[in-house]
């Protein structure tokens, strides 16, 4: 895995991915020239809290150098190769996710990032914390993957943190997120002190693994195995990774993204219906 | 060599005089470990179609005579890619799977999602109301009713039919109310993004308060023939004992974590859906073993039957208002009536949109076929289902349908608890110990 620079300000830019109605591929990396730009311009400061008046989402700042957006949605109506004359095939957006925030995060949010990162900074990782997302009340820590066993350590045993409950991992997969495919996401709950928190790694398809935590959190076991079995990422150090859920010898990972639904036509009264993943939809 | 007695003669042969034998190095040891382990340690397959596992569960159990060393879990065979599926339907047709998955308490997998949805349109000041008192309803039902199941087949694994009979007639009850209420004994896709299906019919709020009145007539006889039956305690006393430090460290919730004596209950600690405003205590238990849930669960249910009825009186304050979220683009257009032949659309709504007006018509066809999007980000609003912690992670792309939702469900958890429940106890105990966890194979396996 690259060393990603670390980052922690950025504006709090608005989520809604923008509507461009420029299909040409050949403008994308120059779009992603600009993107890098604006945010060497406002990305590394110490941190604005309010986004500037220029920041459309074209250009919300990513915490790792990379954009953002991970995917594209082309058209309106999800399909290709019908003949879709509409004009509307050709509307591109890029789906970005929210920004990272920039400090204060308001309430208990600060004091549970402030620790940690006093906590980190007495041994020297102040890295490890990629970005720290705040949306819709919630408080997402984006963390490197190698250093995650040690920040989950600290998120348990540190009695200003406390995060004792472990409520599981859940796997996504962005398959366009270049670099960072597969996402590992932990809900960690403090009963001592009442609160939530997220927590994020990443790993690229090309080497999905990620440091097993089930050594910190004995309850991950199951977990981890079927984050595993649904979408291939293999937890380093997990005492039994096997499948859970799907049979012992299944092919592929369920769900991954490039993963099909499967199904077949549903014939009713003469009419066909093709399966949902192959039906006419709205995206 | 030779000995005067040879210790191998069977009965009835030649035991005395001259025999010869072969002894010395270590084999006396070796086959006095094969005498003692090989023929007594058994591996036992239970499952997965047993009537005492609680749906389609595998045991893998390593037996010493009765004594249980090993215990291990099959799980898988009810996985029926309900996560996968969501994410090729829409977010309103999102609850329409979901609820299949914890078949006992679907309101509480329908809420859990919807709540994250919710959040993530940011309308979650918008609900009204009378949705809110209508979800809290139908989930304190349910409770009681996936709690009597509980109950009832925790008993019939005991050998306690009459518990069985009594708490499967009681649970008929919860689901009649749900009919009326929503249309389906199961799998209801009621609770919806934005609020409820539908409007309470006429009549429920009588029903419903003949139901608490009956219902306070019975609830006593569980306890009446289980709390200080002799054979109902030898049984579950002491039994799948989890202490406070091993519900933590293995992520458990419920009724389990709350058999040790601490008070974790999501109604009280983190509030959703309007909770904060009933009148309610959190059961707790304190010998951690499975009568303590049990008795919880009893306990529960009467909880339960006081924030039924709160929720009843509420909502006679509430004739009329509505139910579903103000906001056109998210709310189900279509409504549903009582027709000649049952259940069916509006036929005011249908003539409104096919006769009168061509953009309700628009409207319709686009929200009823397209869906409404839901800004990107990621959502996790976990509430106190009858098991424990159920969460449903939500992540969204900005479109039309889930890009991921992930179901946190309590029994997937939870059974990871059966070894250190049952090892080193008898095989006749793993059954009252799973049972004490209460998992429902559908939620583990979704």
């Amino acid at each position: 895995m690259t060393d990603k620079p670390d980052e922690k300000a950025a504006g709090k830019a608005a989520d809604e991915s923008d509507d461009k109605t420029d299909n040409n591929e050949a403008a994308r990396p120059a779009e992603e020239r600009n993107l890098e730009k604006a945010k060497s311009g406002t990305g590394t400061g110490s941190g604005v809290e309010q986004p500037a008046p220029e920041q459309s989402p074209e250009n919300v700042p990513a915490p790792t150098g990379e954009v953002r957006a991970v995917g594209e949605r082309r058209g309106m109506f999800g399909v290709t190769g019908t003949g879709d004359t509409s004009g509307y095939g050709g509307l591109v957006s890029a789906t970005v996710f929210p920004a990272p925030s920039a400090k204060p995060y308001g309430g208990w949010f600060d004091e549970v990032a402030g620790a940690l990162e006093a906590r980190l900074e007495a041994t020297e990782l102040t890295s490890a914390i990629e970005s720290v997302v705040v949306h819709r009340g919630e408080i997402t820590f984006h963390v490197r993957r190698e250093d995650l066993p040690f920040v989950a350590q600290m998120l348990r045993d540190d009695e200003a943190l406390r995060f004792e409950f472990c409520a599981g991992v859940s796997g996504v997969h962005y398959p366009d997120d270049t670099g960072r495919e597969l996402h590992a996401v932990y809900h960690l709950a403090s009963m001592t002190h009442n609160r939530r928190i997220r927590v994020e790694v990443s790993a690229p398809d090309s080497d999905p693994h990620v440091p097993s935590l089930v050594s910190i959190y004995p309850t991950l076991d199951w977990h981890e195995r079927e984050t595993y079995d649904m979408f291939g990422l293999i937890f380093d150090g997990h005492p039994a990774l096997t499948r859970v859920l799907m049979p012992d010898d299944w092919p592929g990972h369920p769900q991954r993204k490039d993963y099909p639904l499967g199904g077949i036509p549903v014939e009713y009264k003469g009419g066909s219906i093709p399966p949902p993943d192959q039906r006419r939809s709205y995206n | 060599m030779t000995t005067e007695q040879d210790f191998y003669a069977a009965p009835g042969e030649t035991s005395q005089g001259r025999v010869f034998t072969v002894t010395g190095q270590d084999w006396d040891s070796v086959t006095q470990s094969i005498g003692e382990s090989a023929e007594e340690r058994v591996v036992v397959n239970m499952g997965p179609q047993h009537p005492s596992t609680h749906g389609v569960l595998r045991l893998i159990l390593e037996l010493e005579g009765e004594t249980v060393t090993e215990a291990r879990c099959g799980i898988g065979y009810l996985h029926t890619g309900i996560e996968k599926n969501m994410e090729y339907r829409s977010w309103v047709q999102g609850t329409t799977f979901c609820t299949r998955m914890d078949y006992l308490s679907p309101f509480y997998n329908e809420a859990t999602y919807v709540l994250g949805v919710e959040r993530l349109l940011d309308i979650e000041d918008d609900i009204p109301e009378k949705a809110q008192v209508m979800r809290v309803l139908l989930m304190e039902l349910n409770r009681m009713s996936s709690h009597l199941v509980a109950i009832a087949t925790g008993g019939m694994e005991i050998g306690a039919l009459t518990v069985m009979t009594i708490g499967f007639r009681e649970r008929e009850l919860v689901l009649d109310l749900f009919e009326l209420i929503t249309g389906l004994r199961m799998n209801h896709a009621f609770i919806r993004p934005g609020g409820v299906a539908q409007d309470l019919p006429p009549g429920a709020l009588d029903e419903i308060r003949d139901f608490i009145a009956l219902m306070k007539k019975r609830l006593p006889e569980y306890a009446a023939l289980c709390n200080a039956n002799p054979i109902f305690k030898g049984r579950l006393e002491g039994v799948g004992h989890l202490d406070l430090a091993g519900c933590m460290a293995l992520g458990l919730t419920g009724p389990v974590l709350r058999s040790t004596g601490y008070a974790w209950d999501l109604r009280k600690t983190q509030p959703y859906c309007g909770y904060e405003d009933y009148d309610f205590e959190v059961q707790t238990w304190d010998t951690a073993d499975s009568y303590g849930r049990f008795r919880i669960r009893l306990n529960e249910m009467w909880e339960s039957l006081k924030i039924v009825e709160q929720c009843a009186d509420r909502l006679a304050g509430l004739e009329g208002a509505p139910v579903m979220v103000g906001d056109k683009k998210i709310a189900w257009p279509s409504q549903l009536a009582i027709g000649s032949d049952g259940m069916g659309n509006s036929l005011d709504h249908i003539r409104h949109i096919m006769g009168e007006s061509m953009e309700a018509l628009i409207h319709h066809f686009k929200l009823v076929t397209e869906g409404f999007r839901v800004p990107t980000g990621q959502a996790y609003v976990p509430i106190e289902s009858p098991r424990g912690e159920l969460g449903a992670h939500v992540v969204s792309d900005g479109g039309t349908r889930p890009f991921r939702a992930h179901f946190r469900d309590p029994s997937f958890t939870n059974l990871q608890a059966t070894s250190v429940m049952a090892e080193g106890g008898m095989v006749a105990d793993v059954i009252v110990a799973i049972a004490s966890i209460d998992p429902v194979m559908g939620g583990v396996d979704r």
